[in-house]
């Protein structure tokens, strides 16, 4: 029975596996970016990102056809370009980092949809650029848990500057020189986990991947390796569950997996240790009048 | 107040009745047309011959199913004299394109009239055979049957009712840039399959009904419309033929076939093949693991020879199936739309043709 339930779809059916394996490489890889990005209050830079890789990945489409390099590099492209400049502008001028994502991020969705326009509406070019998790292949898997590695590692090697610019990105700055590497090292990784997840959830649906894991974590930990933790494991663990929504219920597979992290995120809302709703109630409730 | 009204009707009467010999004597040249896609378009420069300028809004590889309307579009509907669309909540996008152009002409829907064939709700997985209809009630069902017969002679009825399903897909194009954007709104079809064309009975149905509405804009070329769908009907019997001879060929426990989406029900039909897809009637739902899993059983149990892939659709799902069955990948079919004019598939009956020899090829070795 729990095996038919848990484990028979995995053992009977390949492209389980590698969903499953290409879900587990996003939450290794692009949960721990999450965690940085909502500590650092850019949380919607992810989404914002998502939509600036869109334009490169199509103009890779159109020239080199459903090639997943050239999508890839494409997508980087566009992607680190937005970064950089809206870094730039946002460093150089007194115009915030938001404002200045925003504008360089909707000029670049905005020529990518003129380029897929003028190009005609052969196939459907907005499909074609949405992965979907079930159709995995093997340049796919080995491009998803490349980044994934890569993204560890780089994680590993700048935690502590990362965590100061989190913390006080002042005090990094007036005592290191890095500071601005850090950034942009950083805006690298957010790229190329968004890069590497449209492959295979989808631009929406990464965001979600990325996102919600982290913003759940902080009603469990207190620390940012407790954070990251954290994520990963309900990154891991929703995946796991969407998958098999989508198999027992027949329900499309990319927003079974974000819908069951957002379920997560929902129960840790109200019932997580650390700042939940409920642990709050108790503490006002015990405090003494 | 009044008066104003008068005369601005007055002189839209005016200019009305000026331009109307005017567009008559280019007429006499050349008719506009627009068909909506490759297919009505080939059948439209058949059947019109020299006397008929056709445009076709969505070209050669396009998918008509995820099509978005430019400028340049609805000029070219509100110029033409006639309007030629498949129906069925093909064309979703079609009643905003023509209220936008202020398209005065005719309208032909190329599908009234032909055997319509309920679709299955979840055709994809593997209730096949009989109606299924999720989504509604017993009464409902019952409605639907009586509607079916009802639409088979009523030709006029039923493009009413289609006209509501066009209606009802827009609607749900309302979300408009950002949901297609995320290529995730859902369309919804009508109750019928839509993808008609895959027969060649159908097609007959088609270019009748396309002549004839030809006929009627420009009486002056009738009989040169009359004979040129005389000789496409010819040329459409000859092709049904010679389909048929191909694929009755084929052993009965290789006759079924995966596609990407539903889109050949009218050919299985006709020649008696079962078709199966991963995604829906159209091609912008996302398939589910579910159905994935039931195509693969289904390929390993019915021994299913080969998969095919789309001109129109994204073909790395099935590129997987292929690989996790060891199906092969049989070749390149064209649901619908056409080829580049150097392709396999440039005109409709070279498409039919190209489907059935390479569905014979693939199922026959």
């Amino acid at each position: 029975m729990i095996w038919d339930l848990l484990f028979e779809p995995f053992a009977a059916y390949g492209f389980m596996r590698r969903a499953l394996v290409g879900c587990i490489a996003i939450a290794v890889g692009a949960t721990p970016v999450g965690v940085f990005l909502m500590l650092r209050r850019m949380s919607l830079t992810g989404d914002a990102m998502a939509h600036a890789i869109l334009p490169g990945a199509a103009i890779g489409y159109l020239i080199a056809g459903l090639s997943l390099t050239a999508m890839t590099i494409g997508g980087m492209i566009a992607g680190m370009a937005v970064a950089l400049f809206s870094g730039f502008v946002s460093r150089a001028t007194h115009l915030k980092e938001d404002a200045s994502l925003a504008s360089f991020y909707l000029i670049s969705l905005a020529a990518g949809v003129l380029i897929v326009s003028v190009r005609g509406s052969n196939v459907d070019l907005m499909n074609v650029l949405f992965g979907t998790v079930l159709a995995l292949d093997d340049a796919a898997l080995i491009l998803l848990c490349a980044i994934s590695s890569m993204t560890v590692l780089i994680l590993a090697a700048m935690f502590r500057p990362l965590v100061l610019e989190c913390v006080d990105p002042q005090f990094l700055r007036s005592v290191s020189g890095f500071s601005a590497l850090t950034h942009f090292t950083f805006l690298a990784l957010a790229v190329m986990n968004l890069v590497g997840g449209f492959h295979a959830l989808g631009t929406l649906m990464i965001v979600g991947i990325m996102i919600l894991p982290a913003a759940a974590s902080r009603f469990w930990a207190r620390s940012v390796g407790g954070m990251i933790a954290v994520a990963v494991i309900v990154a891991i663990g929703a995946s796991i569950a969407g998958l098999l929504l989508s198999y027992h219920y027949s329900l499309p597979t990319g927003p079974a997996i974000i819908l069951s992290t957002g379920v997560v995120y929902l129960l840790s809302v109200i019932g997580g240790p650390v700042g939940g709703l409920s642990e709050r109630n108790a503490r006002t409730a015990n405090t003494p009048t | 107040m009044s008066t104003r009204r008068d005369f601005l009707k007055y002189s839209a009467a005016t200019i009305g009745m000026t331009t109307v010999p005017f567009t008559a004597a280019m007429a006499a040249e050349t008719m506009p047309v627009v068909a909506t896609f490759s297919i009505l378009g080939d059948m439209v420069a058949r059947i019109g011959g020299d006397h008929v300028a056709v445009t076709t809004l969505i070209g050669p590889n396009g998918d008509t199913h995820v099509y978005q309307p430019t400028p340049a579009d609805a000029r070219s509907v509100s110029d033409a004299k006639l309007l030629v669309v498949n129906g069925l909540g093909f064309e979703g996008w079609l009643d905003r394109l023509i209220d936008a152009s202020e398209f005065d002409g005719q309208r032909v829907v190329a599908t009234d009239g032909i055997e319509l064939l309920a679709f299955e709700e979840g055709g994809h997985d593997d209730h096949h055979g009989g109606h299924k209809e999720k989504a509604h009630g017993d009464e409902d069902h019952a409605d639907h049957d009586h509607d079916h017969e009802e639409h088979a002679e009523h030709a006029e009825k039923h493009a009413e009712h289609d006209h509501d399903h066009e209606e009802h897909a827009e609607h749900d194009h309302d979300g408009e840039e950002h949901a297609d954007a995320h290529g995730h709104d859902h369309h919804d079809h009508g109750e019928f399959d839509p993808h008609g064309w895959q027969s060649l009975k159908n097609a007959q149905v088609y270019a009748r009904n396309i002549a004839a509405a030809l006929a009627a804009a420009d009486p002056a070329h009738a009989a040169a419309y009359e004979a040129n769908l005389a000789a496409y009907l010819t040329e459409l019997a000859a092709v049904d033929a010679e389909i048929r001879k191909i694929l009755t060929a084929l052993p009965e426990d290789r006759r079924t076939i995966i596609t990407s989406h539903d889109a050949f029900q009218y050919f299985g039909r006709d020649y008696g093949l079962t078709f199966v897809a991963p995604q829906g009637l159209s091609t912008e739902s996302e398939a589910s693991a579910k159905d994935v899993a039931h195509l693969i059983e289904r390929i390993r149990d019915e021994k299913v020879a080969a998969v095919f892939v789309e001109n129109v659709a994204d073909r790395r799902l099935l590129e997987q199936i292929a690989r996790e069955t060891g199906a092969g990948i049989g070749g390149t079919l064209y649901p619908g739309a056409l080829s580049e004019a150097d392709g396999p598939a440039s005109t409709y009956i070279d498409m039919m043709r190209h489907n059935a020899s390479t569905l014979a090829a693939a199922l026959s070795s």
